[in-house]
């Protein structure tokens, strides 16, 4: 990026208008992934001087046990209702949880599920970090998820969404190919780096389980009705050129017993619509860059 | 400004948690549980009835539902005792007609000064849940360790010599605790905390204490006041629920739904009506054993 500038110059303007035809797989017009986070929060991180973890004083005990829903309660009741429906996950993992709970790791790679690295923690920030430190911590990502899935990270998602100037230049430079953190298209764009290839896939704030609970303040019926307009949406308009909708979940969220009836009608309206590519991350962006070629 | 080199350390990263208060499992891979007469869902009703003094203390924090505006803020002071002087009694009638006994997690002020409201949840077969001294009396780390064990005795104290039973369940306000509050619980005797909302069942913690999560997300504080959902709303989302975990006990063994309700934000007039409708519903399905948490507890502590 262009450090300091007004235009970070990440990407240049691309008008949706008149775009080249992105066609999916089997002539489906909308690209659907699920992005599970599976996540590990500390109850007594260390503190980042540029931003808080928890608001209260550790132990935080609903914010820390509500998160630790996912990986004794949640988690199972998520990843059943997707892989009932066809649905795979494209993992955001603190990759730590490879050491603290492995069995959650374990059956989301049972699944045929990708992992990509959301950091160490969603407790450690990268705000603050040197270079040194901040290739520590991807070559560390890339370390243990292969030992835990044999598994080579191909994204990034920046732990609680902490970023440096320098995040995106280094991640490619590690080969990694896609980046989750950029909010600014509904198809997968070309990011400019210094060295290798990235990618940015739609991921997704405005329908990010939290924003739906807790920006939003949704019910679950509110939720799951607000994921279908959402895919109609999209599925209609590509037709016109492959869009991308992404479904990024929290267990402890969208897993809560009130929820998850509401949320397995989505993913049965979209398994059975018919415009839908229900694919992984990679796989993604492995058709785009196919019809994309060296242009991007 | 550079993070220091340790903040790339990371000391507890190992098997299991980042501390040692109680064991990790996943509830699908336990023993199955079953509850009394073949049900599968338990349904727990558990009430907050609080008395907040019009002199708010933020040491260590001011608790939710507290005073807002400036001294003498008799808006909120009225308001809370609203839910006790009447929304309170709508509830009792409410469990008394669809045939539910409930956990009433009282603050010892009310036994204090209200014996005839406490010789009112007794009759009714209720049980008492501590639930500190009053609405002043919040629980965190940096509290000193003295006044903490002071505030879990003077409530427990209280509430057993007001009501007669030693209450054997404890709900901190705000479900707030320090690091010493597991182990001063357990020295004062109680059997089962509420706080921890990791979970679907009971389970047990290192040092002996049962927790049974009462899920803040199914709260009517959480749904209502939070999230400004109607009560209608809130309804449908507990019968969700309630359908969702019957569905899951057929194939699972018995869940916990729990209900927690504040009598100043379920029990006005335009609210109480969709929550009589659904606890008559929810009391009235064959699946469903309503139970105080002390019952469950003690069910789920029989079996293997």
């Amino acid at each position: 990026m262009h450090e300091g500038a007004g235009d970070p110059g990440l990407y240049d303007f691309l008008p949706y208008r008149g775009r080249p035809k992105v066609v999916w797989p089997g002539g489906k017009t909308v690209a659907v992934w699920v992005a599970p986070n599976l996540e590990y929060y500390e109850i007594d991180p260390p503190a980042n001087p540029f931003r808080k973890s928890w608001t209260k004083p550790h132990p935080d005990v609903v914010g820390y046990s509500h998160r630790d829903h996912s990986n004794r309660v949640s988690h199972w009741r998520m990843a059943e209702a997707m892989s009932r429906h066809g649905f795979p996950g494209s993992v955001s993992l603190s990759v730590a949880l490879c050491q603290h709970h492995p069995d959650v790791v374990e059956d989301g790679a049972k699944r045929g599920w990708e992992f990509f690295s959301h950091g160490i923690y969603n407790t450690r920030y990268a705000y603050g970090m040197d270079e040194a430190q901040e290739r520590a911590i991807i070559e560390d990502s890339i370390a243990t998820v292969q030992a835990a899935t044999g598994q080579r990270i191909r994204g990034w998602l920046a732990p609680a969404l902490t970023h440096t100037p320098r995040t995106l230049d280094l991640i490619a430079e590690y080969g990694l190919d896609y980046t989750c953190d950029l909010y600014h298209d509904d198809q997968v764009q070309p990011v400019k780096v210094k060295s290798g290839q990235l990618a940015s896939i739609p991921y997704s704030l405005e329908v990010n389980d939290h924003y739906g609970f807790f920006v939003y303040n949704m019910s679950p019926r509110d939720y799951a009705d607000t994921l279908i307009r959402q895919y109609d949406r999209l599925a209609a308009e590509g037709a016109a050129s492959g869009t991308v909708m992404c479904i990024p979940l929290h267990a402890y969220l969208i897993g809560q017993p009130h929820r998850i009836g509401a949320f397995e009608r989505v993913l049965e309206h979209i398994a059975a619509d018919g415009r839908a590519w229900i694919a992984r991350a990679g796989e993604i962006v492995d058709a785009w860059r196919a019809q994309a070629g060296g242009a991007a | 400004m550079t993070l220091d080199p340790s903040y790339l350390d990371y000391p507890k990263r190992r098997l299991g948690y980042d501390h040692d208060l109680y064991p990790w499992s996943s509830i699908f891979a336990r023993p199955p549980v079953s509850w009394p007469g073949g049900k599968t869902v338990a349904v727990w009703v558990c009430v907050s009835l609080e008395w907040f003094p019009i002199v708010p203390s933020d040491k260590p924090f001011r608790a939710p539902g507290h005073m807002v505006t400036p001294y003498p803020d008799y808006r909120h002071y009225t308001s809370r005792d609203y839910g006790t002087r009447i929304g309170f009694y709508r509830l009792l009638d409410a469990f008394a007609k669809a045939g539910v006994t409930a956990s009433i997690a009282t603050n010892a002020a009310i036994a204090e000064r209200y014996p005839e409201l406490i010789a009112d949840i007794v009759a009714a077969g209720h049980e008492i849940v501590a639930h500190s001294t009053d609405m002043n009396g919040t629980i965190a780390t940096g509290l000193p360790i003295e006044e903490e064990r002071a505030l879990i005795a003077t409530s427990l104290d209280t509430l057993e010599r007001v009501s007669g039973t030693r209450p054997r369940g404890w709900l901190s306000i705000a479900r707030s605790q320090s690091w010493n509050t597991p182990d001063l619980l357990r020295e004062a005797g109680v059997r089962y905390a509420c706080d921890w909302v990791n979970d679907e069942l009971p389970y047990r913690f290192a040092n002996g204490l049962i927790n049974l999560p009462l899920n803040h997300e199914l709260s009517d504080r959480q749904i209502i006041t939070v999230q400004q959902q109607s009560a209608d709303s809130y309804a449908q989302q507990i019968r969700d629920a309630f359908d969702w975990l019957a569905r899951e006990a057929g194939t699972h063994g018995g869940r916990v739904l729990p209900l927690h309700v504040t009598p100043y934000i379920m029990a006005l007039p335009y609210r109480i009506d969709a929550f009589e409708a659904l606890l008559q519903d929810i009391a009235g399905r064959p699946e469903a054993w309503v139970a105080p948490g002390g019952a469950i507890v003690e069910q789920w502590q029989g079996q293997p």
